[in-house]
């Protein structure tokens, strides 16, 4: 199945990657290993798995305003997610931290529901025109 | 979001790269915020000044942007990973790295504060006017008690604040999201510092919304209590401002059994080799109160107190000092108990604190397992 959800581009560029996707929130600084990528949080969802080139759907980040660093450091060791898309709101450390990493990142429409993904899909993203694709592979 | 001509040309790149970078960085929050128009900000203060949180890349970073970039605001900056004064058995790649992260904030113009309490040390501008603080402790303080405005911004939009002495107008900065649309409604009696630290961390979670209430049952608690839940909040959420109005919307309640699922995930050992205090740092109240429990006595185990160098200054005038390190504390300025090298898992199986905040970094950052108790318990429990 393909599906196609609307966003709001944040940050341009394109992106493409496997889905990761989490209701919970995330804390780049004290739950993501900056080397690997590697989600460290036992009481995560995402726990074990890594960021490293997927496309990252969760709603929004929480905690400390470092984890903007944490993003940037996740791309210099080239172990960050391709794109994100916040499902819910984007906050000021995602949008700050994809700034200035070059991470295209879409906030999703109020009006769109991420369908039941299957696993493994692909997403990809387009900053200029606003969408994420996801296909089943 | 509209620019105005002189911010377009800092966006082209046409008063240097870290101008343009700065005005990138702008932009992307303004839209993530849905803002129309930047304004003016006071007073910025930066995070991520800890070697310990930005790492080798954070380092690189700053040590190149600082080559051009200079602060056109008052800039203070937070906590780094040690005291300057005082030895340590740090590594000397760590001191270099941490060296270098001191001497680009310098170069583009921070005041060196190391503290992640600015409000308590510097004249505060009036009431209403913008800041911008990264620090989640030090933006809920500022919006909820002493009424300034600065959204919970990040170390990087911050830092882009700093550059540019501007900020999206949007969120925590307009009156109508100050306005809580969330109540969290407490059921329980809270006593301790630490019980509020609890309720901060459980609203923080419990929460999206950017400033949630707590009813008048906030209005008259001390400054411990209030730094406390401010910390609490900061560290599990999105929320930036808490207030003790009321709001008839949605309530969440905070009972006995929404506590102990708190304490569940952050108490992770009955007993520490090591007491830490401060996080936020300590200031003037909380020295001058633990001062008070702890004339006559002697901690039992290494006691390590972290505030920030002006209160530590004002203690040792005032005796407070003398008396602290008198019963085997070791006080240490410059840094903070959450994320500092000094609490590391090699050294220390334990960490005995009552902070939350220092509870949620030392076991997932530091991987240090915690004992949460109330201050009044840790001087029970840990001096003769």
């Amino acid at each position: 199945m393909e599906y196609s959800l609307r966003g709001k581009t944040i940050v341009g560029g394109r992106a493409k990657g496997m889905i990761l996707l989490t209701t919970q929130p995330i804390n780049f600084l004290s739950s993501v290993d900056k080397m690997t990528g590697r989600i460290t949080d036992k009481n995560h969802e995402l726990f074990g798995k890594f960021l490293k080139d997927s496309i990252l759907i969760f709603p929004y980040s929480v905690g400390s305003s470092v984890g903007a660093y944490s993003i940037f450091a996740l791309k210099s060791n080239n172990a960050s997610p391709s794109g994100i898309i916040c499902s819910l709101k984007t906050d000021i450390t995602t949008a700050s931290g994809c700034a200035i990493a070059n991470i295209p990142l879409l906030e999703l429409c109020k009006d769109q529901v991420i369908p039941e993904i299957e696993t493994p899909s692909e997403g990809i993203i387009d900053g200029s025109s606003g969408f994420l694709q996801i296909k089943k592979v | 979001m509209h620019l105005t001509r002189e911010e377009e040309d800092g966006l082209d790149g046409k008063n240097g790269n870290p101008i343009s970078s700065a005005y990138k960085i702008l932009l992307s929050i303004g839209k993530a915020t849905n803002a129309e128009r930047l304004i003016p900000v006071e007073w910025v203060h930066l995070s991520g000044v800890n070697y310990n949180t930005i790492g080798d890349a954070g380092v690189e970073f700053l040590t190149k942007y600082s080559e051009e970039a200079r602060f056109v605001v008052p800039t203070t900056i937070n906590p780094m990973g040690y005291d300057s004064n005082k030895q340590n058995n740090l590594s000397s790649n760590f001191q270099k790295q941490q060296g270098r992260i001191a001497k680009a904030y310098g170069k583009m113009g921070s005041i060196p504060s190391f503290s992640c309490i600015p409000y308590e040390l510097f004249e505060l501008p009036e009431r209403g006017h913008n800041v911008s603080f990264a620090e989640s402790n030090a933006a809920v303080m500022v919006n909820s008690v002493f009424g300034l405005r600065t959204n919970k911004e990040s170390s990087l939009s911050a830092l882009a604040s700093a550059i540019t002495g501007k900020a999206p107008y949007s969120d925590l900065r307009i009156d109508s999201t100050r306005n809580p649309k969330i109540r969290i409604k407490i059921d329980k009696e809270l006593k301790t510092e630490l019980d509020y630290g609890l309720l901060g961390y459980f609203s923080g979670k419990s929460v999206k919304e950017s400033c949630v209430s707590f009813g008048s049952s906030i209005s008259n608690i001390d400054m411990y209590k209030t730094k406390s839940l401010a910390a609490g909040l900061g560290t599990s959420g999105a929320c930036g401002m808490f207030s003790n109005k009321d709001t008839h919307d949605e309530t969440i309640s905070f009972g006995k059994e929404e506590q102990k699922s708190t304490v569940d995930e952050l108490n992770t050992t009955d007993s520490g080799d090591v007491i830490a205090l401060g996080s936020p740092q300590l200031g003037m109240y909380e020295m001058e109160q633990l001062s008070k429990m702890i004339v006559g006595k002697k901690f039992s185990k290494k006691c390590m107190i972290f505030c920030a160098r002006p209160v530590y200054e004002k203690s040792c005038k005032s005796g407070i000092a003398k008396i602290l390190e008198k019963a085997g504390a070791n006080i240490i300025c410059d840094a903070c108990t959450c994320l500092s090298p000094l609490l590391s898992r090699e050294e220390y199986d334990g960490v005995i604190t009552n902070s939350v905040k220092a509870a949620h970094y030392l076991n997932k950052s530091n991987g240090v397992s915690v004992c949460l108790k109330d201050l009044k318990s840790i001087i029970r429990d840990h001096t003769k």
